[in-house]
Order: structure tokens, then C-alpha cells, then sequence
């Protein structure tokens, strides 16, 4: 008889049960207060995500890993790790849209769908996080990338935007026929879609070895690296991240990444761990094309948020190389590169909204064109000195967390005995630094008038030429018309109160993490730990 | 019995099939299309593969061809199209001779599968079989609401998403939305 063990889902259920209620409380009334609510209802429910993460972590320490639903979902230390940072960054935000939505009116309309998407598609990658089935797997995948097409297209105004979401779509849909498929050929093999019975299976050698798990394992890997835009399958990332809107860029850079690599680490770090020689080569491959495609492509990007999501895919690569090493550290590594990471890119993307909305009305067409971010030091120092933290911490720079990220990384992987990998990492790893420094210069070196940087504003009149038209109507028509006070709040900060105190505590963690790793390391080891 | 239904539900989806590329109203083509999906249906509950019947019935009927139908419906019924412009060069042509490929490929795949005579083994890979012994309809549900119960709820999450998602990319503009418009639009933005 299958058990039932509701409470060991609580954290999903809580996701979940909140998007519900949001849409129903929301549609229920009309008082001029619902957005308020509306907020606070998601920013609860990520923190109840979060709590229920950390009552079950202590269970979960005391009695050993929770299965339940005929053992298709198992609730270990690797799934709450995730899900705790998935809720963090839903409840992050929750408190960072509310002036993105005071600026962009037309979302106005649509303010309570997009709570609710953000945590429904939270709540597919908390599914995936604690799946010990690949049909679950599957489904969560769905659950959260279906939610992120959609916000992907939701400025419905923008072309740009609706183009966004429909790559989106057309790819991601591409990537899950792949990935659907491996786990047929996996099945097929091994005679499970079970996690737990696949790996004994192939320790047990009791599975049909005749190319179809080799099969499997290549299409599942095209799948999930896809969503995780590891280089050869990035090419939608740079569009797509362009052309959604900001707030939920951040959202998807870090949360559904989040989600993509850990359906990665759980079945080659679980099930498939006894065929490592097998998809080993591959990801050691794939990691050293990432961080070279991306490194060097953002170098030649003239948008901020085409640079970032590069630099995405760079780091992409260096998570790729903990899960190449295979041992239990060098998933502890990736881990915790990913939990520093998504606070990086969720950070990031977050000033990039902030600042999009501050300059509308510039002559220039493009509100994300790097020349947009000359001077600002002079005209936000608060928000270049955050911004500057995160990009210290994404180059590497010692006191902040990318550094340690980095070093661990790089160190599981020399453990395992992989040295040509480690030195290409490092030796891309400076020329990654100056991705960073460009956007530093910028900002602190720059006079905000004059046009020192030649190149960038060579290729701004051709990169201006393809983008004004789909960019113009609503960057101008912010400046012109909007003059509520709120508006005027973020002419003049850059952001409002709640979004600096956000960006504040991330760019707090961001440090605090580079001088005292060891709590989160230690979180990030004992989840490593319980892979099965 | 079974030779009876299949002469029968055979013919029907061959001149169904024939039905659909030679209707001149694109209308009766999604209906002849309909008719060979339910026809290929019966040929799949002849072969006590009931399961697959059913979505035969529900997916394709229920779903693709409806949405065809929308498709011929919104193009407009009566477009008359000039069938001796060919919009592809020598894509006629080629149709014919991929179909005769086809048909000749299909034969030889027969006959080879004809003359051998051993049957293909049944394998350790029939999972559901093997497990409870009986197969079908009632299996397929029984391990849907047991072993798969949380993937199965799982779904209810992706139709809310697929509900929410439609009422948001579908709004149309409020006034509010109309008057912004209605400045953009003067201020020769668009």
C-alpha cells in the first residue's frame, strides 16, 4: 500500500497552497489594498517554504532521509538545501516587484498572475528538488519552466518581450522532448524510473547494456543542460534574458537554474553514480565550453543584461565542474556554488531593473546599453557600490563569496585527480575578471556625458537600430506620464525603500558569506552527503 | 470476428484517408479526418489496446482536430485555392516519389517480418505486466493512483499554471490601459 506522508511535502504544499489562496483571495476582493495583500501573501508563503525547510532539516537529521508516495519523493538534506533557497529567492521577490509594478503600469492589471506564478513555479522546483523518480522529475520540470515561459512573455505590450517567451517556449519544450525521451531509453535499460532502483540496478549490473542507457543518458543530459544553458545549448539565453522583464529575470537566473541543477546532481550524482565514466567526459566538456563561450561573449557585449547572461553561462561551467569531479565534495562544492550563485544573479538582474527603470526617458533607445550605467557612482552611489560587490563576488575577488565558491569548486575537482580541467578553470577564470572590471570602470571611471568607451559606442548605433523599436514605447512613455509619487521616489534613487534593503542583504550575504563560509558550507556538505 | 472488424474499420480509414485529400471544402477534410482517427480507434480496441483507443479518441478527435478546425475557420472556409500554382517548385513531384518510397519500403518490411519465424521475446522490460499479471485499462489506472499517485497530482499544478497563464496573456487593456494607449499613440510613438 502506497503511504502517504503529507507532512514531509509541507514545504511544496505551502508553495503551492498559497498561490491558490492568492488567486482566490484576489479574486474575491476589490479594495484598492489587494496588490499590498497580494505581496505579502507570497513573501509569507516563501518564508513558510523556509520554515518549513528548517523544521524538517532537524527531523531529517535525527530519523534519516522521509520517503513517501511510493518512495517517488524523498525529503533528504540535498532536497530541503534547495528548496530552501528556492523559497529565499521567492520571498526576496515578492518584496522587490512591488516597484517594478508602480513603474510598468501595464502590469497592473496583471499583479496577482505573477505572485502566482512565481510561486507555482517555485513550488515545480521544490517538486524537483525532493523527486526520486524521473517521471516526478519530469513533472516538476514542466510545473516550473511552464510558469517561467509565461513570465517570460507577460510584458504583453512589449514585442521583445512576447518574442522572449516564445523562444523560451519553443526551446524549452524542445529540450524536454529530449530529456523525456532519455528517460524512456533509461527505462528501458534499467526497467525503473525509480532513482533508488535505477542505482541498484547498475550496481548490480541487472540492466540491458546495449546502448540504450549510453542513449538515455546522452538525451537526458541534453535535457537538463539546456536548462541550465550549458554551452552548446545556450544560445536562447542571452535573447530570452533580454528580452523578459528584468524582476523575473532574476527569478528564472536563479531559481529555475537552481531547480535544473539539481535534477542533475540527484540523478548523476545519485542514480547514475555507478556509470560516472560514462557522463563524466561529457560534463567535463561541457563545463570548459561554458565558461569559455561565456566568458569570452560577454566581453564583446555592449547590454548589461546580454553581459550578465554570459556571464550566466560562465558560471554555469564552474558549477559543472563540481558535479565532472563526482565525489561527495565536489557535489558539496556545486551546491554551494549554487547557492551563491543564485544570490549573485537574483542581486544582479535586481539592479538591472532598478537601474532600467531610473533612466527611462534617455536619448538612448536602449535602457540596458552600458552607457547607461556611466557615472553611476556619482548619481547612485548606493546602488554602484552593491552593484560593484556583486560583480567582485561573480569575478572572484577574495573577501566575497564568489571567491570561496570558486576555490571549492576548483579544489573537488583537483581531489579528483582532474588537473587539466582546474587550470583551464583558473586560467578562465581571470580572464572572467575583466567582464566585471569593464562594467566597474563604467560605473566609477566614467564622466555620465562623455563617450570615453569608443567600441561600445560604435556598436551602440547598430545595436540601437535593432532594438529602438521595440524598446521605445514604453521606456518614453514612463518618463512622460508617470508622476505618481512613487514614480518620482525611483527617478530619484534609483529604487525604492524595499527594493535597496533587498539588495542590501544580498550584497551583506555576498560578504558575509567570503569571510565566514563555514554555516552554508556546512549545509551545502551534509546535503551532498545524503545522496543516496 | 476480429478479421470481420478490421475488413470493416480497415475500409473505412482507407477512404477516409482518401476523403481528406481529395474533399474540395476543407471543412468535410477535417471531418474525413476525424472519421479515419475514430476508424484506426476501432482497429486499436480490436487489439484489446484500450487504453490507447481511448486517447485515440480524446487527444486527437477530441483535441487536434477541433483545433484544425479552428485553423480552417479562421483562414476562411471558402478560400478557394488555385491548385495549379505550385507554391514550392517540384515539391509534386517528390511527394509522389516519397510516397512510392514509402509503400515500397513498407512491403519489403512485411515480408521480411513474415518469413521470420521466431517470435521477439518478451523481455524483463514489461514491468506492469510482470507485476500483477493482467494488463490494460484497470492496471494502467491501478498504478496511476498507487506507485505514480504524486506525479499524477503533480498535474493538477501545470493545469492552474495553464489557466493563469492564458487569463494573463490574453487580458485585454482596462480603460486605464485604453488612456495610456491612447497617449502613446499621440505622442507618435507608435
Amino acid at each position: 500500500m502506497t503511504t502517504l506522508n503529507w507532512g514531509s511535502i509541507s514545504s511544496m504544499l505551502v508553495l503551492f497552497g498559497t498561490a491558490i489562496l492568492v488567486v482566490t483571495v484576489a479574486s474575491l476582493i476589490k479594495s484598492s489594498k489587494k496588490d499590498l495583500l497580494v505581496q505579502v501573501m507570497t513573501a509569507l508563503g516563501g518564508l513558510g517554504g523556509l520554515a518549513a525547510v528548517i523544521i524538517y532539516w532537524h527531523r531529517v537529521s535525527s530519523d534519516g532521509a522521509k520517503l513517501s508516495f511510493a518512495d517517488t519523493v524523498r525529503i533528504d538534506h540535498l532536497a530541503l538545501f534547495i528548496i530552501g533557497v528556492i523559497s529565499s529567492i521567492v520571498f526576496l521577490s515578492a518584496l522587490t516587484l512591488k516597484s517594478f509594478f508602480a513603474r510598468e503600469k501595464l502590469f497592473r492589471a496583471v499583479t496577482t498572475e505573477i505572485y502566482v506564478l512565481i510561486l507555482l513555479s517555485a513550488t515545480g522546483g521544490a517538486i524537483m528538488a525532493s523527486a526520486n523518480d524521473l517521471i516526478v522529475l519530469f513533472m516538476g520540470l514542466e510545473v516550473l519552466s511552464l510558469a517561467a515561459y509565461i513570465l517570460a512573455a507577460s510584458n504583453i505590450r512589449k514585442a521583445q518581450s512576447q518574442e522572449s517567451g516564445m523562444k523560451y517556449f519553443v526551446i524549452g519544450a524542445f529540450a524536454s522532448g529530449f530529456f523525456l525521451y532519455g528517460i524512456a531509453l533509461i527505462y528501458g535499460a534499467t526497467g525503473s524510473t525509480k532513482l533508488a532502483q535505477i542505482s541498484q540496478k547498475l550496481v548490480s549490473g541487472a540492466f540491458v547494456d546495449d546502448g540504450f542507457l549510453l542513449g538515455g543518458i546522452a538525451l537526458f543530459l541534453v535535457g537538463l543542460l539546456f536548462k541550465v544553458s550549458a554551452v552548446p545549448f545556450h544560445v536562447w539565453t542571452p535573447d530570452v534574458y533580454e528580452g523578459a522583464p528584468s524582476p523575473f529575470v532574476a527569478f528564472m537566473s536563479s531559481a529555475v537554474k537552481v531547480a535544473g541543477f539539481v535534477a542533475l546532481i540527484r540523478v548523476l550524482g545519485g542514480a547514475l553514480i555507478e556509470s560516472a565514466a560514462d557522463w563524466q567526459p561529457i560534463i567535463y566538456a561541457v563545463s570548459i565550453a561554458s565558461m569559455a563561450v561565456g566568458t569570452l561573449a560577454a566581453l564583446v557585449q555592449t547590454n548589461v543584461k546580454r553581459i550578465l547572461a554570459y556571464s550566466s553561462i560562465a558560471h554555469a561551467g564552474y558549477i559543472l565542474i563540481g558535479i565532472q569531479a563526482a565525489t561527495k565534495d565536489g557535489f558539496a562544492a556545486s551546491l554551494w556554488y549554487l547557492a551563491i550563485y543564485a544570490m549573485l544573479a537574483f542581486a544582479s538582474f535586481s539592479i538591472v531593473a532598478a537601474r532600467e527603470g531610473a533612466i527611462s526617458g534617455n536619448s538612448i533607445n536602449d535602457p540596458n546599453h552600458i552607457d547607461n550605467y556611466r557615472g553611476l557612482a556619482s548619481k547612485q552611489p548606493f546602488l554602484a557600490v552593491i552593484f560593484a560587490i556583486l560583480l567582485l563576488a561573480q569575478a572572484g575577488v577574495p573577501p566575497t563569496s564568489g571567491f570561496y565558491a570558486k576555490f571549492s569548486v576548483i579544489s573537488a575537482v583537483v581531489d579528483a585527480r582532474s588537473y587539466p580541467l582546474a587550470i583551464v578553470a583558473m586560467i578562465i577564470a581571470v580572464a572572467a575578471a575583466f567582464i566585471y572590471i569593464r562594467l566597474l570602470i563604467v560605473m566609477f571611471f566614467t564622466p555620465a556625458d562623455s563617450s570615453l568607451l569608443g567600441g561600445a559606442t560604435m556598436s551602440k548605433t547598430a545595436f540601437s537600430k535593432t532594438t529602438s523599436k521595440t524598446m521605445s514605447p514604453i521606456t518614453q512613455l514612463d518618463a512622460s506620464e508617470n508622476s505618481d509619487a512613487t514614480f518620482d521616489k525611483w527617478k530619484k534613487l534609483g529604487a525604492n525603500k524595499l527594493n535597496l534593503a533587498v539588495l542590501t542583504l544580498a550584497a551583506a550575504f555576498t560578504i558575509a558569506m567570503g569571510v565566514y563560509p563555514a554555516p552554508l558550507l556546512e549545509l551545502a556538505q551534509s546535503a551532498a552527503q545524503s545522496l543516496v | 470476428m476480429e478479421t470481420a472488424v478490421f475488413i470493416v474499420a480497415a475500409i473505412i480509414t482507407v477512404l477516409s484517408a482518401f476523403g481528406v485529400i481529395l474533399a474540395k471544402n476543407p471543412v468535410h477534410s477535417v471531418l474525413m479526418l476525424m472519421a479515419t482517427l475514430f476508424a484506426i480507434a476501432v482497429l486499436f480496441v480490436a487489439q484489446d489496446a484500450h487504453f490507447l483507443a481511448a486517447v485515440q479518441i480524446i487527444v486527437y478527435a477530441g483535441a487536434i482536430v477541433v483545433l484544425f478546425l479552428f485553423v480552417v475557420m479562421l483562414l476562411g472556409v471558402d478560400l478557394a485555392e488555385n491548385l495549379r500554382v505550385e507554391p514550392i517548385g517540384g515539391q509534386r513531384p517528390l511527394a509522389i516519389g516519397a510516397t512510392v518510397a514509402t509503400a515500397v519500403l513498407t512491403i519489403l518490411l512485411i515480408i521480411v517480418a513474415a518469413s521470420d519465424s521466431s517470435k521477439p521475446e518478451s523481455g524483463d522490460l514489461a514491468g506492469i505486466t510482470q507485476e500483477t499479471g493482467n494488463t490494460g485499462v484497470a492496471n494502467l489506472g491501478r498504478v496511476i493512483f498507487t506507485d505514480y499517485v504524486w506525479a499524477f497530482e503533480i498535474i493538477a499544478a501545470l493545469l492552474t499554471i495553464g489557466v493563469i497563464g492564458a487569463v494573463l496573456l490574453t487580458r485585454r487593456a482596462k480603460q486605464q490601459e485604453v488612456e495610456e494607449e491612447v497617449v502613446e499613440k499621440e505622442g507618435g510613438q507608435l
